[in-house]
């Protein structure tokens, strides 16, 4: 029993030992498996829009980064356990994801589209180049009529927890078969597959991935944004942790000033999606 | 602890412990089908057939079933020939993969626990019986197979659980199951201790009822009865 005593405060005592070591580097959590956003290179090295954008703004605070890899289904529970102060993982601001944790304000946007491959029955469709769901018009609420009619039975793959996964199961879009998976690479192999009807995610990670695998991945129907989509891609941090909070906002405010976050976008997405 | 999120994840999670023990229940039932044949292959003095059945379970048991599913399902996906075939009706659902990824690993422990049981067994006993003149077939499928199959008892409920925690696997390849209902309340509550604490304690609860079946049976059945 008292061996058992021993082991069990000894593990404690270093959880403590690991959970206060670096306290002056701000650790910030990214997936690096959602290129052009957070991804590796072939080195393993994580890279991507948000990786520079990263240092960037921790070079306007002032203080050391550590950049962290961490599964996108557990990365909001992993900043809250304090694994790391910040998450940059192209994590849109949404109603659901402020319950748990702060956002600071955006720094880019990101606009969600479907996918098909070449040729599928889906290709096409009758709806405005982008529609907007905070307040859905006319035009709008006739588009999603029209994705409704047209996903009906079908199998719309996304990656977990994502907001991609939210609107699908909101049901604005009636019933959908919806696949869930851990990373969007899994993600784009099924819908090349045909095993995925479509897929939904940000349309430049279906760019990218029809770019680097050369598979005739073609987005369909219109780009979303507001609603379930939230309001662009901002810095999530935990609750109490408002001294951060105001850090990154500060950061953010000075690096678009000086255009740095339209530059590294610019570089990464092929466009401005800066915010 | 959110207690209130506990409970009303319970019924969910409940409803999904029904597909782990569906898909546990069916990979179990072709298992042992082939596991009984290969077990037999195993102890064929063809030296080919032997061969190529230890070919067979050095393979799955030497890879972890992780990797066979992700071969099984995302793997052969990428086959363009396969797609084109009848194989695809059953390949393109995240189900019936999981169902031969968890069928062929539990198949070569399976083929392992009986052929080491048929081993066991005391040539005394055949010999008891071929000098009463029961033909041999007979003597295989009324005294081998019994004992085997008693001997085989605990090392196969160890299987069993082993089988049904490794079910969660199937979360991996877009299947609700257990793992996967759980992962999908974490994904919108944020909540991962509680939630999986549930999960867990209905694995448990499976686990445990496994378990005290298996124990029976071995009493049951125990020589000394």
């Amino acid at each position: 029993m008292n061996i058992f005593k021993k082991t069990i405060f000894s593990v404690l005592l270093s959880l403590l030992v690991i959970g206060s070591a670096n306290a002056d580097k701000i650790k910030i959590g990214t997936e690096g498996a959602y290129p052009p956003w957070n991804s590796k290179n072939e080195a393993g090295k994580l890279i991507g829009f948000e990786v520079e954008l990263a240092y960037t703004l921790c070079r306007y605070i002032g203080q050391q980064c550590t950049i962290v890899e961490q599964d996108w289904d557990g990365m909001i529970p992993a900043l809250i356990m304090r694994k790391f102060d910040a998450i940059m993982a192209g994590m849109s601001i949404t109603a659901e994801r402020q319950k748990a944790i702060n956002f600071s304000q955006g720094y880019a946007d990101e606009v969600a589209s479907l996918a098909v491959m070449k040729g599928s029955s889906l290709e096409g469709l009758d709806t405005p180049a982008g529609i907007n769901l905070t307040k859905p018009d006319g035009a709008a609420k006739k588009a999603l009529k029209t994705l409704t009619a047209a996903l009906a039975g079908k199998t719309v793959c996304v990656q977990t927890a994502t907001i991609h996964q939210n609107f699908l199961d909101s049901g604005d879009v009636g019933k959908v078969n919806v696949r869930t998976y851990k990373t969007q690479d899994e993600v784009n192999l099924d819908l090349a597959s045909g095993r995925c009807d479509a897929a939904l995610a940000a349309a430049v990670a279906f760019s990218d991935y029809a770019e680097k695998s050369g598979k005739p991945v073609v987005l369909t129907g219109p780009t979303f944004s507001g609603g379930a989509f939230g309001n662009g891609v901002g810095v999530g941090i935990r609750k109490d942790d408002t001294e951060l909070l105001n850090k990154f906002n500060k950061a953010i405010d000075k690096a678009r000033k000086n255009g740095d976050i339209s530059r590294i976008a610019t570089k990464w997405f092929g466009f401005d999606a800066s915010m | 602890m959110d207690l209130e999120l506990m409970i009303t994840s319970f019924p969910k999670l409940l409803n999904a412990a029904a597909i782990t023990l569906k898909l546990l229940s069916v990979s179990l039932i072709i298992g042992l089908l082939i596991g009984l044949l290969f077990a037999i292959l195993r102890l064929n003095e063809n030296i080919f057939i032997n061969k190529f059945a230890y070919g067979y379970s050095y393979i799955f048991r030497g890879t972890p079933l992780l990797v066979q599913i992700f071969i099984i399902y995302f793997g052969l996906g990428q086959i363009e020939y396969l797609r084109s075939t009848f194989l695809w009706v059953i390949l393109k659902e995240p189900y019936w993969c999981a169902i031969i990824a968890f069928a062929l690993n539990t198949g070569a422990y399976t083929s392992e626990i009986l052929r080491s049981a048929f081993q066991t067994i005391k040539p005394g006993i055949i010999e008891a019986g071929q000098s009463l003149g029961i033909s041999n077939k007979i003597i295989f499928y009324k005294i081998q197979i019994p004992i085997a199959i008693r001997q085989s008892l605990p090392a196969y409920g160890n299987e069993i659980i082993l089988m049904m925690k490794g079910t969660s696997l199937a979360s991996t390849v877009t299947i609700m199951d257990l793992t996967g209902v759980a992962k999908y309340i974490i994904s919108t509550t944020f909540k991962p201790i509680e939630v999986f604490i549930v999960a867990g304690g209905i694995y448990l609860f499976m686990t445990f009822i496994i378990h005290n079946v298996i124990k029976f049976l071995e009493k049951k059945y125990s020589f000394n009865s």
